[in-house]
């Protein structure tokens, strides 16, 4: 699904140019749930935004799905990511003054469907996240916990193969944070690729693997399964400290 | 393709900002208001001036006598000098390019006291020796009756043509003037005609309906003006420009009256081809001080729409980013903040075309009431002019919006969300 080439990122122009990445490869298969954790400056960031074409990289390349991503218009960028990506964001980012079926069904109106169609797949997708009863609510009058689901649904309406999550419980409580963790898991379920950038450890512990970040380049990818050993070791180190 | 969604979000966003939506607003609206407004005053100007002329022959000049500013043969500078009948006819025989030439006398006590009697009625109006070839040059139409005509001339009738002003002071309402006498310098006249003039250009001072007018030949052997001719009017023949044959009469006239032929005062006259001429250019003139103007006005009040959308998108800049990052083109971006644009500004103009053609409408009313002697009439914009301020309108929004929505687009899609606030 996702196959990443020695990619390279900087920021800024000649001896202020900051290195970002510094040569990722990454092999993201089809139905994987996978996240992304790193200290801050770690890139992590970075390499989101350029998995979910938001930004441009280098140098390397990038696949998703069998395109190759480089160089593109913008025109076509957003028809991909509208058609293969979902986004959800740390700050939920939802139009202030649309309602959340409004909300959800904003992809689909790029994508031309006519409004009573795009509203009524909206309200479907409401519903899945237990949400019908707000549809008509604007985002300030929804708690975090509901915002994020409506990003999610949002995420979701336009069906995509990958959703690209960038911290999405970092502005929840615990408690709600696993409940968004639960419909992300349950997404997965259904197929869809789930990559999250996180740096809350309980997170990334749901996740089936953890690429973990380090200076611009991987620094070890563990899986599910060393998961628990790895967890060990870390608090280990922890207390020693 | 109407889209609902587009629309709603561009009253929404105009909506929470009404203030300054209704300040941006205002710029265009003033400026297409005051270029209807001016438009229009600049034609209602034209439109008193020209109706007075049109009526005019174009090709016409007018000529008096005035001293001689310089010694020539024998004679004295300063001399005073007189047309003559023969000179007239000779100017007639002598001239082809002349279609009509008509002198004209002036009356005794035209600017002193009441000159004129019927019985209990008096009054003091000008009284002019006329052809009747006059009429053709400066057109007059009876009311009722008839105007002058040949035979009065050939046999020196005591005839009179009056205007309306006269037949008002000289016969109590309901009495029928045509066939009635009145003395005019102590001498009865027949009034054969009540007349009405066609243009406001005035020859001779006074008001135009205060004139009595009586044959030319009649004036001069009743008073005792032997063959002196006051003042001629000329006009040309169709295609023959009149400020040659201006130049040409001068000429021979100068050579008959032993007049310096380089002497610029002796002879006055006015050519109304060159007033003409003047008063075409004055409105073409009005006209282009009006689109400068006006479009100058309406540039300030689009650059006010252009920042504001430059505002408009920087508070929207994350918001932007979140759009493009589920899908919305750059296209789409561009439309959306060019149609929110154009939408300002269409509306707006709107309003200033609406209110300023209302106000016109309205002046109208008011100067129609008037009535006729304004020099100010119909103020009015053409449909050519409307539609043109119209695509000013929409040519001007799309390109108020179109600099903020390329800045739009070219910010990358992650930069715009992360846009702090």
């Amino acid at each position: 699904m996702i196959h990443l080439n020695n990619v390279h990122k900087s920021y800024g122009t000649g001896n202020n140019s900051l290195h970002v990445l510094k040569g990722i490869d990454l092999n993201i298969p089809k139905g994987a749930f996978v996240s992304i954790m790193g200290s801050s400056g770690s890139g992590k960031s970075t390499l989101l935004n350029i998995l979910g074409i938001l930004d441009n990289y280098d140098e390397g390349s990038y696949y998703l799905d069998g395109t190759l991503v480089k160089d593109m218009s913008e025109k076509h960028a957003a028809k991909l990511r509208n058609e293969m990506l979902g986004f959800v964001f740390q700050s939920f980012n939802l139009i202030s003054f649309k309602n959340a079926m409004e909300n959800v069904a904003l992809p689909l109106y790029y994508q031309g469907v006519n409004r009573k169609k795009r509203n009524k797949i909206a309200l479907e997708y409401l519903d899945k996240m237990g949400l019908l009863p707000w549809a008509t609510h604007m985002p300030n009058e929804l708690s975090g916990g509901q915002k994020q689901r409506v990003a999610i649904a949002r995420s979701l309406i336009s069906q995509p193969k990958v959703i690209v999550a960038d911290e999405p419980t970092g502005a929840l409580d615990t408690a709600t944070s696993y409940e968004v963790m639960e419909i992300l898991k349950e997404i997965n379920g259904d197929g869809i690729t789930v990559i999250i950038v996180t740096h809350e450890h309980d997170i990334a512990a749901m996740t089936h693997q953890i690429i973990r970040l380090k200076d611009g380049i991987i620094s070890e990818i563990i899986q599910n399964g060393e998961l628990k050993e790895w967890k060990q070791q870390y608090t280990k180190a922890r207390v020693t400290a | 393709m109407f889209d609902l969604d587009l629309w709603k979000e561009i009253i929404e966003a105009l909506k929470k900002n009404r203030m300054r939506s209704f300040m941006t607003a205002f710029g265009v609206f003033w400026g297409i208001f005051m270029l209807i407004v001016m438009s229009g005053a600049g034609r209602a100007l034209e439109n008193g001036i020209m109706d007075g002329i049109k009526a005019f022959a174009t090709n016409s000049a007018f000529f008096w006598t005035e001293r001689t500013s310089m010694p020539y043969e024998g004679f004295k500078r300063g001399r005073s000098w007189n047309y003559k009948n023969d000179d007239i006819q000779y100017l007639k025989a002598n001239l082809n390019d002349v279609e009509y030439l008509s002198p004209r006398l002036f009356g005794p006590n035209s600017y002193g006291g009441d000159n004129t009697i019927r019985g209990n009625n008096t009054g003091a109006f000008n009284i002019y020796g006329d052809y009747p070839d006059y009429f053709k040059i400066d057109p007059w139409v009876p009311l009722k009756g008839r105007l002058l005509n040949e035979i009065d001339i050939m046999q020196d009738r005591k005839v009179c043509v009056i205007g309306e002003r006269v037949a008002e002071v000289m016969f109590p309402e309901g009495e029928e003037p045509i066939g009635e006498y009145l003395k005019i310098n102590g001498v009865y006249f027949q009034v054969v005609g009540v007349v009405d003039p066609q243009t406001r250009i005035n020859i001779g001072g006074g008001q135009k309906n205060e004139a009595i007018m009586i044959p030319f030949s009649t004036m001069q052997r009743t008073y005792n003006m032997g063959d002196v001719v006051h003042f001629f009017s000329v006009t040309s023949k169709p295609g023959v420009p009149v400020s040659k044959l201006e130049e040409r009469l001068k000429e021979l006239l100068k050579a008959r009256h032993h007049i310096a032929p380089e002497d610029m005062q002796a002879i006055g006259s006015f050519n109304i081809e060159v007033e003409w001429k003047k008063f075409n250019g004055l409105f073409t003139g009005i006209q282009m001080l009006t689109w400068i103007v006006g479009i100058g006005t309406l540039l300030a009040g689009v650059i006010g729409v252009s920042n504001i959308m430059m505002v408009i998108i920087r508070e929207r800049t994350q918001e932007i980013g979140i759009q493009r990052a589920i899908g919305a083109t750059p296209s789409n971006v561009i439309m959306h903040i060019v149609a929110e644009s154009v939408f300002l500004t269409v509306l707006a103009g709107y309003f200033g075309l609406a209110l300023g053609v209302g106000l016109l409408e309205a002046l109208n009313v008011v100067l129609e009431s008037a009535g006729d002697e304004m020099f100010f009439r119909r103020p009015e914009i053409s449909f050519r002019m409307a539609i043109a301020a119209l695509s000013v309108l929409v040519f001007s929004g799309i390109f108020a919006g179109m600099i903020p929505a390329r800045r739009a687009v070219k910010i990358k899609p992650i930069d715009a969300i992360r846009e702090e606030k």
